[in-house]
Parts: structure tokens; C-alpha cells; sequence
């Protein structure tokens, strides 16, 4: 059978050369893949990883996908490095849309650009509320946060459904669920004319410098860290795990639900239930594959992107399902953590030695005495 | 014929030879000191005896033929168990899991179990076996760790310092375990320090230095100095212990209770203790009666402690968190170095921020030069043998990582030091060395107090010893007027009896 066992020695070389290996091994996988559909693999290939890249419209296009899944996945790798793990970027996305939104449509005919700063703070903090719960429960009741987060994003998505469906629908919409188109001046300054690209891009950026410094030059930082590393280390410092907890969860909301306002008043225009589309668990893998590292998640969010827009692509050119983007994601997750895992194990063939005969059967007395003794 | 023989074995580690064509022979039946520092590569030639490193050059023969000792679970197929000085037992399950899953699967936890209280028994290993390892002291893991190896009735047995945590008694039971096993034949490496345990237990011994075999002696014909000057290339600094300048009281404690924390802990009831400045006061007991405990009060890592009962200069700091206790003087080295006194992954720069925050600006801003300078000069200071501030701390040999921290702690300059089990799993060098730290400290003014289960260690450099029992504190007693077999007896609970007769006598002179 076979056996993983640890490596006396880990190479330093192929722990950064992981995330390269891995993209690799997809896109061996992703060729055969295409063989398997009857589809042309050079072609496949092509239209996930070259023509994204194409013309400026492509490059600006790819922009715009990433900034979510930078924004997102910048806060989670907070969280993961705290050891406190919020799954539920997703639906703190939702609500930091849904808040984005309320304020949106307050706007009127004669409000000014202005608007976008206070819908972009509803964003933030809609996404702290939701992640504030998942802090408060852990806290209080010391509820497993992976769960709570997990399942506000469900209770996300219905709130969601609950105010396109009844109170936010607009009524000029022929009974769509979806909300009145916002005006305008709320909408997220574009970067140039005749793109989609926005000023998120920017703040993107601007992010990822912050986060850096949050976690290699500051004191919070490394506190965090520590919490995360060594718990113990952490009280022996006299580093509060509660506040690593509280800062975490809601650093992490924040940054979903700016993504979330972002979109909202960006891209999409209105609420609709299309609006979890995804990005908060597809950070996730950004923020594994990019090794947690602020600079790491640029790079890895931009191959998202590119099989967002490959997925697309290929459903327009090639008639495949666009549930290829999920394929091609999930891929990269499983090989990434293969390659982890076998640069700290390796695999051995080992025979199944025979299990030699028990000399007696133990009676279940024995086992109860054992435990009370 | 020989159980095993290594030849001209070498590993190059990327920035050390850690070994250099060295040589061993071990007979059947004999148990072998393999005698070092901290660094001089004999933790390494284990590993390579035990698969988990293999060697770049050089033959390793098992009963006399050549043998490729690819896998720790290869070298046990061969009969070789090892117990390591870092442990290496699952936290969140019992003693006795720990051991079962280190076994083939032929056994019931139950049969383990009480195999396991047979061995004990037999060997005189106190532990009991259901209880979960986290709730354990260490020197409970490392009982459990060797009751582990000896179940699978090994041909060679490897311990790495194994008697640093045990009592005295402790210690003579496991000498009398590893004649017996040695009588019926099995092999015993015996890494060590104390040179006067290899002088009593050892048949043969093979001193390494800097990566090379310096000699191969009988121990029992050598002297302490004669083994050091192999070790070390010269015998061991003395101490130097001036008179104590007292000064004011720093650290008062006013009957300190505190119930356990979990349910294998231990209440403690009433603790009564002083340290004044210029002072050593010694905390001497067996592992495991409410040490881990009291530290923590101590040190603020549990602020559960009721108002009033701890004093530092005077101020009530019994709510006070670690980093509060800091900035009042008063610093900490805990017992793990690992995990706790230092983030293994971390380098040591950035572990230094642990405790250290001169480079931490007001706004929460890390002047990282300032960091790694800092880690610089503890490097130089205290003569830390490490690949410099970048080093990762896991990667430093555990007397390496224990002068850094204790480095780190002396270096800030406390007005109260408290250290738990200062030199654990040291060697003489680094030991000498930290204790030599510890009573300069306490010359230039400052309070110190020192948890240690070795006696001897207490005897060197305290100026006063109490005695932790089932979480009671006895009275204090000047070092010059105890003797071993006193705190011994008291290290039972035993010492109102004495107390009340010494106070007796004091009332019959008034």
C-alpha cells in the first residue's frame, strides 16, 4: 500500500517553485482534459491563458475580475495566518454589496460624486457586521467559525433574495428580481473611457502595500502571526487571542465587503441575485496559492482571472461548459496542496505486512475497568 | 561481534559538518555515553543511527553487516527505539494512545494499557496512562516517551538526555531499569551530559567536538575534569558566588490560591513567598506539583490570581497581563523553548519582538534593523552558536535556543527575573555559562527566582530554597543551612515537621 512519510529535509528551492509546479500539472491536466472532450487542446490552452491577455480590452477586462479576489483573498490571508478560519468571504461580500446598495439608492437626481465614499463604507462595514457575528460567536460561545462563516453565507445569499425578490424590487422592472438601476453619480469612478476598469484597481494596490506593511513592519501584525503560529509563544508575549480573533474576522468582512461595494456600484449597476458569483470562496485559493503573501495574491489573482475569462471564452468559441472556470480552479488548489504535501512527505510502496492473529479476544470488561482506572 | 558500528561517518549540513569521520563501536549489553556541547553533532549521529538523517559518506553495520537505514520505522524494524529530547506525543491524546500508536496495530488499547502499567511498574516510570498528554508536565512526557520505547523491547536504545527532568530517585530507578535491559543484552546509547551519571552508569564513551570523535574512554577510570577537557578542550568555568547584598523586597506573595485550571492540574493553596533584590530563590520539587501553575501566575499568563495576592514592589500586579509585568521589570523564561519562549518557524530577529518592543514605535511601526541589530548583539553576548539573526528557531540546538532566550530576558534589563528550569537539556558549556548569567544578574541588584528540578543545579546558585509539594509552598530555607536529603524529604510535603521544630528551637533560645 502506499504510505506518505516525512522528508528528513525540506528544499527551500521547491517550496517557492510550488505554486509554478502546480500550474504546471493543470494545465498537463487541463490538456487532457480537452482531449477527453473531443476539443482541440492547443486551442483549449489558448483561449485560457492567451487570449486574456490579448489586447488592452482583455488586460483591462482581467483587471476587473481580480480586484475582488485581491481585495478578498488579502484579508483572508490575515485570517489564515491568525489561524482563525473565515470561510465565509462569500457572503460577507454579499452583505458589504447589499449595504453598498441601500446607500445607492438613497441618491437622488441632484446628490454628488461624493455619494460613492459613504457607499463604499457601507460596503466595509456591512462586511464587518457579517463577519462580527462569526467573531462575537466564537468569542462568546466559542462557536467553531468555520461553520458560522460558512453558514452566514447561505443566510447572506437569502437575505439577498428576500430584498430583490420584496421590499428593494424595483417597480418598473417588469417583475424582475433585481433593484432600480443606481444613478450615475454613485457609480465607481472609471480609470480611463471605454473600459469597465475602475478606481477598485487602485485600491487594490493601494491594499496590498498596506497589508504588506500590516504584516511584516507592524507590531499588530506580528501579533497576529504569532497567535497563529504558536498559540502558547502568544500568551507567554501576553498577545491577546481575542483581539487577533475580533481583528482578524473584521479586517477580513472589511476587505469582502468593499469587493462587494465595489461591484455593486461598479460593474453591476444594481442588485440582483446574481451577485455571489463566487469570488469569496475562489479567494480562498488565492490566498493559498499566492502562499498568503500580499505580492504572492496579485500574481495568483490574476490567474483566477484568467480562468474566469477562459471559462467564458471557451462556453462562446469552443462550446464547452462554462463550469470549466471551477475545474481549472479546483485543479490548482489540489495540486497545489499536493505539491505542499510532498515536499514534506514522499510516497512509499510498503507491503501490506500481514496483521498477526490476536492471541485473545478482549472482553469489553477489560476495556471499562481500563478506563476507570 | 558488534551490535553496531558506525564507519567514518560524515554529514555536511549547509552550514556546518555537524559530523566528521566519526567513529563508534557498541558491543552488545553495553550501555555507551556518547558525551558533547550543544553542537557537536551528536543529536546528529543519533538521527543517522535512528534513519531520520541519512549520512553523505561512511557505513553504518548492525550486527555486522552493512545496513541502509533509510526510515526511523527501518531502524525500529532493526530493534533500534530512540527517546528524543524534544518530544515528539500527540497533545490531545492520552499517554497511552501516544504509545499505542507508535506499535504495530496487533495490540488493543487496552492490552497496551496494561502492558504499559507493567513497564512502569517494573521500571519504576510513574505515569498514568490515561490520562492526555497535554495536561502532562514534561518531565511526565519524557516518562511517557521512554515507557514508549521500551515496549517494543529494543535491541539498541537511544536516550537523548533522558534523566534531565527526574528526580534523584527517578534517576536511580531508571539506572536500575537500564542495567537490567543492558543485562539481558540490549545496547544502550546514552546521551548525556552529567558527567558524574556516565561515571556511574557507563561501561564506554565517546566524547565528540566540533563534529569529530576527541576520544574513546572507559568513564569509570576518568575523572569529571578529565572528561570535561575532552569535551570541552578544558574544564568547566568555576562559579563565581559572592556575598548577597540584599535589598528591598521585589516580588511578595500573600497566600496565593488558585484552583486548577483543568482537571488534571493542580490547586494551589496558599503560597507564601519572598524574593528580594540582590537575591536566588530556588522553587526545588518533583515536576508536576503546581510548578507549571505558579509560573504562570507569575509570569501573567493566567491573571486569574485574587486581588492583593501577588506584589511587585510593593503594587498589587495579581491582574496584570505579561506585557504589563514587562514594562513593571518583571521578565519570564518559560520552561518550553519551543512554542513558548519561541516561535519555531520564526527567526530569531523577529522572535526577540516576543518580549522585546525598544524597536516597536508608538504607532505600532517595527524599525526591523533595530530588531535584527538587537538579535545581533544577544547572538554576540551570549556566545549563541546560530546561523545569525535570520535564523530560523527551530533550527538552533535546544542550549543554543536557551541561551538566546534567557539572553533576551537579561538582556532587557528586569528588576525581577523568574526562569523556569533554567539549564533543561543543556550541556555543561551552555549551563555553566546561563548560570554564570543568572548570579551576575543577581549581583548587579536583581530579584531572582528559579524553578529547577535538578537539585544540584538549586544548591549552585540559590541563596535561599523553598519546596513546591501538591501546590504548597514550604518556608524558606538558607542554601548553606539545607542538606539534599532535607529538601528531598521535604519535596514530599513533608516539612511542617521540621518547620515547627526549627521554630521550636527558636522559642526555646528566646
Amino acid at each position: 500500500m502506499l504510505k506518505l512519510e516525512a522528508r528528513p529535509e525540506q528544499s527551500k528551492l521547491m517550496s517557492v517553485m510550488s505554486p509554478v509546479l502546480a500550474l504546471a500539472i493543470t494545465v498537463v491536466i487541463g490538456t487532457i482534459l480537452f482531449m477527453l472532450l473531443g476539443k482541440d487542446p492547443m486551442r483549449g490552452l489558448y483561449v485560457f491563458f492567451v487570449e486574456p491577455l490579448k489586447s488592452v480590452y482583455a488586460l483591462t477586462e482581467l483587471a476587473m475580475k481580480a480586484t475582488p479576489l485581491i481585495l478578498i483573498a488579502l484579508g483572508l490571508a490575515v485570517c489564515f495566518r491568525s489561524n482563525v478560519w473565515n470561510i465565509g468571504a462569500e457572503g460577507q461580500f454579499v452583505v458589504g454589496a447589499i449595504a453598498a446598495a441601500g446607500v445607492a439608492m438613497q441618491a437622488g437626481p441632484d446628490t454628488g460624486r461624493w455619494i460613492v465614499v459613504p457607499v463604499l463604507v457601507a460596503g466595509v462595514l456591512g462586511g464587518m457586521v457579517w463577519s462580527g457575528i462569526v467573531a462575537f460567536l466564537r468569542d462568546r460561545f466559542n462557536a467553531n467559525e468555520i461553520l458560522v462563516s460558512l453558514m452566514l453565507v447561505y443566510v447572506a445569499d437569502q437575505v439577498l433574495g428576500y430584498l430583490v425578490y420584496g421590499p428593494w424590487k424595483d417597480p418598473a422592472g417588469f417583475n424582475f428580481p433585481q433593484t432600480i438601476t443606481f444613478l450615475k453619480s454613485t457609480a465607481v469612478p472609471k480609470l480611463f473611457t471605454g473600459f469597465r476598469v475602475n478606481i477598485g484597481v487602485i485600491l487594490a494596490l493601494l491594499a496590498v502595500g498596506g497589508f504588506w506593511v500590516l504584516l511584516f513592519r507592524t507590531y499588530a501584525g506580528f501579533q497576529l502571526q504569532v497567535g497563529g503560529l504558536a498559540p502558547a509563544a502568544a500568551r507567554y508575549a501576553g498577545f491577546s487571542s481575542r483581539k487577533a480573533l475580533w481583528t482578524a474576522l473584521l479586517l477580513s468582512g472589511g476587505m469582502a465587503g468593499l469587493a462587494g461595494a465595489l461591484e455593486v456600484a461598479g460593474p453591476l449597476g444594481q442588485l440582483t441575485p446574481y451577485v455571489p458569483a463566487g469570488y469569496g470562496f475562489a479567494a480562498i485559493i488565492v490566498a493559498y496559492v499566492g502562499r498568503l503573501h500580499p505580492v504572492g495574491i496579485i500574481f495568483s489573482a490574476i490567474l483566477m482571472s484568467m480562468f474566469y475569462i477562459g471559462g467564458e471564452l471557451a462556453q462562446s468559441r469552443l462550446g464547452l461548459p462554462k463550469s470549466l472556470t471551477g475545474v481549472f480552479q479546483g485543479l490548482l488548489l489540489f495540486t497545489l496542496l499536493a505539491c505542499d504535501t510532498l515536499i514534506v512527505y514522499r510516497i512509499r510502496w510498503q507491503a501490506a505486512r500481514p496483521v498477526p492473529p490476536k492471541a485473545m479476544p478482549i472482553p469489553a470488561a477489560t476495556l471499562t475497568t481500563g478506563k476507570g482506572a | 561481534m558488534l551490535r553496531l558500528e558506525l564507519v567514518n561517518i560524515s554529514k555536511q549540513y549547509p552550514a556546518v559538518k555537524a559530523n566528521d569521520s566519526v567513529n563508534l563501536k557498541v558491543e552488545p549489553g553495553e550501555i555507551h555515553a556518547v558525551l558533547g556541547e550543544n553542537g557537536a553533532g551528536k543529536s546528529t549521529m543519533m538521527k543517522m543511527i535512528y534513519g531520520a538523517v541519512r549520512p553523505d559518506e561512511g557505513e553504518i553495520r548492525w550486527n555486522g553487516q552493512a545496513v541502509n537505514i533509510r526510515n526511523p520505522q527501518e531502524a525500529r524494524h532493526l530493534g533500534i527505539s530512540m527517546v528524543f529530547q524534544h518530544f515528539s506525543l500527540f497533545d490531545t491524546l492520552s499517554a497511552a494512545e501516544n504509545v499505542w500508536l507508535g506499535l504495530d496495530k496487533s495490540l488493543s488499547l487496552a492490552e497496551v494499557t496494561q502492558r504499559m502499567m507493567k513497564v512502569e511498574k517494573e521500571y519504576g516510570l510513574d505515569v498514568e496512562p490515561l490520562r492526555p498528554v497535554h495536561t502532562l508536565s514534561v518531565g511526565e512526557r519524557q516518562r511517557v516517551e521512554i515507557v514508549r520505547a521500551l515496549m517494543t523491547n529494543p535491541k539498541c536504545l537511544i536516550l537523548d538526555e533522558p534523566t534531565s527532568v527526574l528526580t534523584p530517585q527517578a534517576v536511580d530507578k531508571l539506572f536500575v531499569t537500564l542495567r537490567k535491559l543492558a543485562a539481558e543484552g540490549t545496547s544502550i546509547l546514552y546521551i548525556s551530559h552529567k558527567l558524574d551519571e556516565i561515571r556511574a552508569l557507563c561501561t564506554n564513551c565517546t566524547v565528540l567536538r566540533g563534529g569529530k570523535v576527541t576520544g574513546t574512554v572507559d568513564p569509570r577510570t576518568e575523572t569529571n575534569a578529565g572528561l570535561s577537557r575532552l569535551m570541552i578542550g578544558a574544564e568547566p568555568p568555576q562559579l563565581q558566588h559572592k556575598q548577597a547584598k540584599l535589598g528591598a523586597v521585589v516580588l511578595d506573595v500573600r497566600g496565593l490560591s488558585l484552583p486548577k485550571e483543568d482537571h488534571f492540574g493542580m490547586n494551589l493553596t496558599d503560597i507564601r513567598l519572598q524574593v528580594k533584590a540582590g537575591e536566588i530563590v530556588g522553587i526545588a520539587g518533583v515536576s508536576g506539583n503546581g510548578q507549571q501553575e505558579l509560573m504562570a501566575a507569575m509570569s501573567g499568563e493566567d491573571t486569574r490570581s485574587p486581588p492583593d495576592s501577588i506584589h511587585l514592589f510593593g503594587k498589587d500586579i495579581s491582574n496584570h497581563s505579561p506585557r504589563k509585568r514587562r514594562k513593571e521589570g518583571l521578565h519570564f523564561v518559560p520552561e518550553e523553548r519551543l512554542g513558548r519562549g519561541a516561535v519555531p518557524t520564526l527567526s530569531l530577529a523577529a522572535n526577540t519582538l516576543l518580549t522585546r518592543t525598544e524597536a516597536v514605535d508608538r504607532s505600532g511601526w517595527v524599525r526591523t534593523a533595530e530588531v535584527t541589530k538587537l538579535a545581533q548583539e544577544l547572538i554576540r553576548r551570549f556566545n549563541v552558536k546560530a546561523g545569525g539573526p535570520d535564523a530560523a528557531a527551530k533550527s538552533l540546538s535546544g542550549g543554543n535556543l536557551q541561551k538566546f532566550i534567557v539572553g533576551r530576558e537579561i538582556h532587557a534589563n528586569p528588576k525581577l527575573l523568574i526562569v523556569s528550569q533554567p539549564t533543561w537539556g543543556v550541556d555543561v558549556g551552555a549551563a555553566a555559562q546561563i548560570r554564570g548569567e543568572l548570579l551576575a544578574l543577581r549581583d548587579q541588584g536583581c530579584a531572582l527566582l528559579v524553578v529547577s528540578e535538578e537539585l544540584d543545579e538549586l544548591f549552585e546558585i540559590c541563596d535561599r530554597l523553598v519546596v513546591i509539594a501538591q501546590g504548597r509552598v514550604s518556608p524558606s530555607v538558607a542554601t548553606s543551612a539545607a542538606t539534599i536529603e532535607m529538601i528531598g524529604e521535604w519535596m514530599s510535603g513533608l516539612w511542617d515537621k521540621s518547620a515547627r521544630q526549627n521554630e521550636e528551637s527558636l522559642h526555646a533560645q528566646a
